[in-house]
């Protein structure tokens, strides 16, 4: 049997956004160099609007600000730990504190780049962002996510951070809420996937007695989708970035239940190993055949 | 409500009413040197410059006035009373509780302030972003952005003057209070570090009315433009 591999989230990005620019006027793309490229065909039709800063990110989040505020919805790409964690200070107050609105859509996520290093990693970006207030935050798990996320995002004016990943699940999910599935029955453990960590807790859980829930929605967190979901005492979350990143928002939706909670996600520690995506996986416990065993003793406990 | 214009008998000095706005902020002799060194920069942009209109704080063609460096705004505030964006009875309770104005400007808080600063070095990026938009819009506004010499410190204003000076954006001025507060200071002048990326520049006494009014009156078609206003040292 062979399995087409799922399609690229940064192709994707580059074709949606691309459309967007076409169709949407009040659309401007901002780079800083990286993914740059990919836009030089729509540079030319539209050169007012796809705009590459170079290697310059406080100036690419304060410029995609200055457009915001002249009613521009902006679209602002990078790497991970260039977008979000070097110019923290400006998505803080540039586009926060000015009471503006952005997307931003990242590449690399916790260690796509295993082989490049902690320089090009970024497992703490999503707790981070999640540390301002009113942000919204995908970690889609498919191609067809990221694109419903991105046009959805392009129709308002908030501030929403997209983490795109080369991770990729087989199947596209819901990109609103909780999505049960694998159905579980009163009483059984249940596991939450976050993203792209879905198909490794899939291939983890075959034939375990638990159910299997989705989000790639980190903000706004269905609370209420996770409570009718939620049928057992045990909940395990398995979260693409720093472990424990979602704990706040998984406790404050199940505040009134005696539950046990367990993260599963990238640990908070230099790896300092090169090698492969998977190898990173396997060193972080989040490989199927490691998320099998710490599952089942979360489960069983 | 009543605005304050420059007085007949003596044109080239900040208004008497403006110092009485002023000292409604500060109290009586009691000045913070970084609001002065504005005063009379703001005044002039304000009274000659810029063109916005107090009762329509957001129409799209005005001109746009970023105070990058935040710290110090009670000239800032006086000048925006003066001028009627807001009542001048707000000064009275600068910075307290439920007061609009404090110490760092708020955009979301006060008619007329676009920008909200405070922590220094995000104006001049954002001005660009501005520019940058207006231009796409094809607007014939102006962007003026108000930066501190030690606020040059932060190098995310050298990202900022490397792209805007490469890119031309003519309708972008910066506007420099030079009163030697960068700690390490600038060898070769301060306009020399934006003419070198295709800035046109000019140092003008930050006191001189008219000297003010004219180097901001230029507009370099396909240079963006910075004044260094010279003041006393802090």
């Amino acid at each position: 049997m062979t399995t087409l591999a799922p399609p690229s989230m940064r192709a994707r990005f580059t074709e949606t956004t691309t459309t967007l620019l076409d169709i949407d006027r009040r659309i401007v793309v901002l780079t800083a160099d990286i993914g740059a490229a990919g836009f030089a065909e729509a540079r030319r039709r539209h050169p007012d609007r796809v705009v590459n800063v170079g290697i310059r990110e406080q100036l690419l989040v304060g410029a995609a600000a200055g457009f915001a505020m002249e009613g521009f919805r902006p679209i602002v790409h990078s790497y991970a730990p260039f977008l979000v964690e070097r110019p923290y200070e400006q998505i803080k107050l540039d586009l926060g504190h000015q009471g503006v609105g952005a997307i931003l859509v990242s590449t690399g996520a916790s260690f796509d780049a295993s082989a490049e290093g902690r320089t090009h990693q970024a497992p703490a970006d999503v707790a981070i962002v999640s540390a301002l207030p009113d942000w919204e935050i995908y970690t889609p798990g498919h191609a067809d996510e990221l694109d419903e996320i991105l046009r959805r995002s392009a129709r308002h004016t908030r501030n929403v951070y997209i983490r795109m990943s080369s991770e990729s699940n087989v199947a596209p999910r819901s990109t609103v809420g909780i999505e049960v599935v694998r159905r579980t029955e009163p009483g059984q453990p249940a596991v939450l996937a976050i993203g792209p960590a879905l198909d490794p807790t899939l291939e983890a859980t075959t034939g375990l007695d638990v159910g299997v829930l989705y989000s790639s929605s980190v903000k706004p967190f269905d609370g209420a989708g996770l409570r009718g979901a939620v049928r057992g005492t045990s909940l395990v979350v398995v979260e693409p970035f720093l472990e424990a990143t979602t704990a706040g928002l998984v406790n404050e939706a199940l505040a009134d239940r005696a539950m046990r909670y367990t993260y599963l996600g990238v640990q908070d520690r230099e790896l300092r190993h090169y090698g492969t995506p998977l190898e990173h996986q396997r060193a972080h416990g989040l490989d199927a055949v490691s998320l099998r065993n710490r599952i089942t003793l979360a489960a069983r406990s | 409500m009543d605005t304050i214009t420059a007085s007949p008998s003596n044109p080239t000095a900040v208004p008497t009413d403006l110092h009485h706005l002023l000292q409604r902020i500060t109290g009586d002799e009691k000045h913070s040197p970084a609001a002065h060194s504005t005063l009379d920069v703001l005044w002039v942009l304000y009274d000659r410059i810029l063109r916005i209109d107090p009762r329509h704080p957001d129409d799209p063609n005005r001109d746009r006035f970023l105070l990058s460096k935040g710290h110090g705004p009670a000239a800032y505030y006086a000048v925006l009373a003066a001028k009627g964006f807001f009542a001048p009875d707000w000064l009275d309770d600068f910075a307290a509780f439920e007061s609009p104005l404090g110490h760092h400007p708020d955009r979301q808080l006060v008619p007329g302030v676009e920008l909200s600063s405070g922590s220094l070095g995000h104006g001049l990026p954002i001005g660009v972003g501005v520019a940058l938009a207006l231009r796409a819009r094809r607007s014939e506004a102006r962007v003026f952005v108000l930066v501190g010499d030690g606020e040059l410190d932060e190098g995310s204003n050298h990202e900022a003057i490397a792209v805007a000076g490469r890119w031309g954006l003519g309708n972008l001025t910066a506007i420099v209070i030079d009163n030697q507060s960068s700690s390490l200071r600038w060898p070769g002048g301060l306009a020399a570090r934006f003419e070198v990326e295709g800035w046109t520049g000019r140092s003008v006494d930050g006191r001189d009315h008219d000297r003010i009014e004219q180097a901001l009156s230029v507009r370099p078609p396909g240079h963006p433009n910075v004044v260094v206003m010279e003041v006393e040292p802090r």
